[in-house]
């Protein structure tokens, strides 16, 4: 779609960020000092074991982001698309000024609201309307402005009947809806939106897409951040493709799209972390098949994945795990729980025939309780499947057409 | 739409000496608010007793104190009963020793926020030393009562109240400043805040009278600025002797001097703090 567009509001500029690799020396002051001592002791006696360690650590840092200039104009909608830890989430981080970049340069023009995460701030013990409040204030609202958009936060939330009940009784759909409510209604003329629509039932989630629509319609500025290709090609008229920390392709949004389609069409069979990232979150994801065969994996015999997460020291982990298609249908979900003994590392299996030939995303979650998404990984694994000679066979035979494996069920 | 309200910002790696930016502090003061009273709904919230809580602490320890300290050690209390004596310097002492965890932990106590959201980081801590006045005010009806039952009428230096509760108010916030920005790094800080507030406790004119410090030593001992505040206090509310001028203007040079590090400190770490709680 054509739209008139004004002069530029965002303007990057060799943009880099560097984070440090591994926590070698931990929080602790003591720890601090023991390694500090050991390297003076170096210094002194030239004993090298431990200090080369502390050394290698203090250097291997990690470029984030590298280099990255793009400029967008006002009224544009911009998708920002890449791979996990490609540096999407550090870019709209160092925009909404959450945290500083290494090198480089950032103008923005106007005031910037961010969608990063919906809810942040909202207190169990506090009321519908007080969190509304809270909420607000904490993304930049005048109270003034609340007061009048209040009605319309509370309408577009469907939370009427419960705005004086403390949210920690609300159900997960409301405190989401209510949370996604306060925070679309802010208006800046920037708006960065990360990754918030993978919340709430899909109803909701086609609201939430419309209200972006609608702001970006109104002449604001969108920065939208998303897994999701559909909503990308949608919504925005212009998307970037990040890899590795740096710009590998800009312009129009369809074709980035296809870009990044077409890259994706690569295996994923294993997932590691990024570095910079908090616990808890995931260490690694792995698919495991021994009967593999050059990288296809055999929809007629079990497929293993095993997670190993940083906890942080957080109890009562869950993950979950959602296994689409091509299509994007989700054929399969599960979810377990870490529990406080079972240690940081989890395996599931897909059983035989629990899949049919083709090729399959699977996203991961670890999360607590309904509300809490440590870390949410689209994409994780992208890995392909076909069939041993003998069920291929049969399949062929019967013109076999379903979502799971031709071998799942079973005739007595 | 029109870019009418230029607002322009500029992102670029820190160097140098920071700003500090007041303004913007200024722009952000409901935000300011809006923490300060959460802080006290939340506290209160599904009590019983609810707001009493904030009488019942300061009173407790006036009892404890009275027993022990009047009562069985004997300290002399400036001839005023020895309850009155202790619970004017308890306000002020519990106003600050509350502030000073509150702000110590105010920046990791919320990583939630300080990783999702842009604000002014000053704001948390702010916040905390803002939110205790309210348990101030409560308390101090109290002892508005208990000067009325012994007869005590306060001075004219009442007038200056507000200035002593101003320092105290900035001893809490540039020792937090310190406090919560070291704490980002070295989480061995939490474990520290409790023993230096009960140090403190002892190193300031609480449970005694400061006519028991030596006179010549009183400049020293005015370096610990609660020990100007809980003077101060005492001088406006009960008509005790006008404090030792020295005394005062080392506690008033000590605080300038904690709060203006503590800012620049705070100013310089700020930028870490989302990667680093």
């Amino acid at each position: 779609m054509k739209r008139k567009q004004g002069p530029v509001v965002i303007r990057v500029d060799k943009l880099s960020k560097r984070y440090k690799l591994g926590q070698v020396h931990g929080n602790l002051l003591s720890e601090r000092i023991g390694l500090g001592l050991k390297s003076l002791s170096r210094r002194f006696w030239g004993c090298s074991s431990n200090f080369s360690t502390v050394q290698r650590f203090n250097d291997s840092t990690f470029w984030a982001l590298r280099d990255v200039s793009f400029e967008i104009k006002q009224g544009e909608v911009v998708g920002i698309v890449g791979r996990n830890g490609t540096g999407k989430s550090t870019l709209l981080k160092i925009l909404s000024r959450v945290t500083g970049p290494t090198e480089g340069e950032v103008e923005l023009l106007g005031r910037v609201g961010s969608l990063l995460e919906v809810g942040t701030g909202f207190h169990p013990e506090l009321t519908g309307r007080e969190n509304i409040f809270m909420n607000g204030a904490i993304l930049g609202m005048k109270r003034a402005e609340i007061k009048n958009r209040f009605d319309e936060i509370v309408g577009f939330a469907e939370v009427e009947k419960f705005v004086d009940t403390p949210v920690k009784h609300y159900s997960s759909g409301m405190y989401v809806r209510l949370a996604f409510a306060v925070a679309a209604h802010l208006e800046p003329e920037v708006l960065l939106v990360d990754e918030v629509l993978a919340v709430g039932d899909t109803a909701f989630q086609k609201k939430c897409l419309g209200k972006i629509g609608e702001v970006a319609r109104g002449g604001r500025t969108v920065l939208f951040v998303s897994h999701n290709m559909a909503s990308v090609k949608a919504l925005c008229g212009r998307a970037i493709l990040l890899e590795g920390g740096r710009v590998v392709m800009e312009g129009d949004a369809v074709s980035v799209v296809d870009r990044y389609l077409q890259d994706a069409g690569t295996k994923v069979t294993s997932y590691s972390m990024a570095a910079g990232k908090k616990p808890p979150c995931f260490r690694s994801v792995e698919l495991i098949q021994e009967e593999r065969n050059n990288g296809i994996f055999a929809a007629d015999r079990p497929v293993r994945i095993s997670f190993s997460i940083d906890s942080g020291g957080k109890k009562g982990l869950g993950v979950n795990l959602y296994i689409r298609n091509e299509q994007g249908v989700c054929i399969h979900h599960s979810s377990d729980s870490f529990g406080d003994s079972s240690g940081e590392a989890r395996t599931c299996e897909i059983p035989a025939h629990g899949l049919a030939a083709g090729r399959y995303h699977v996203d991961v979650s670890l999360c607590r309780g309904e509300f809490e998404v440590f870390d949410y990984l689209q994409d994780a694994l992208i890995f392909q499947t076909g069939l041993t000679a003998a069920t291929d066979e049969r399949a062929r035979a019967a013109r076999w057409r379903g979502l799971c494996g031709p071998g799942l069920i079973t005739w007595k | 739409m029109e870019l009418r309200t230029i607002n322009r910002t500029v992102i670029r790696p820190s160097g140098g000496w920071p700003s500090l930016a007041f303004d913007e502090i200024w722009a952000y003061r409901e935000l300011l608010g809006m923490l300060a009273w959460r802080d006290v709904s939340v506290r209160y919230k599904q009590s019983v007793a609810g707001i009493g809580w904030a009488v019942f602490q300061p009173l407790m320890t006036m009892v404890i104190f009275t027993i022990i300290f009047g009562k069985f050690a004997k300290l002399p209390s400036d001839g005023l009963p020895y309850p009155v004596f202790a619970y004017c310097a308890l306000l002020p002492w519990n106003y600050f020793s509350q502030s000073l965890t509150g702000s110590s932990d105010s920046i990791v106590g919320s990583s939630y926020l300080i990783t999702k959201v842009y604000f002014p980081r000053l704001i948390l801590p702010l916040g905390k030393v803002t939110s205790g006045l309210i348990d101030f005010g409560v308390a101090f009806v109290i002892l508005l009562g208990m000067m009325a039952w012994y007869g005590i009428a306060p001075t004219a230096g009442i007038l200056l109240l507000p200035v002593f509760m101003l320092v105290a108010m900035l001893t809490a916030l540039g020792v937090g400043l310190w406090f919560t920005a070291l704490n980002v790094k070295y989480r061995d800080v939490r474990f520290i805040v409790p023993y230096i507030a009960q140090f403190w406790l002892f190193a300031s004119p609480v449970a005694y009278s400061t006519s028991l410090v030596p006179e010549k030593w009183r400049w020293l001992y005015g370096l610990n600025p609660m020990v100007g505040v809980i003077e101060g206090f005492r001088w406006a509310l009960l008509g005790k002797a006008v404090p030792d001028f020295g005394m005062m203007l080392a506690s008033f040079g000590a605080v300038c001097l904690v709060l203006v590090t503590g800012l620049y400190y705070f100013r310089k770490m700020e930028e870490t703090f989302a990667d680093n709680v």
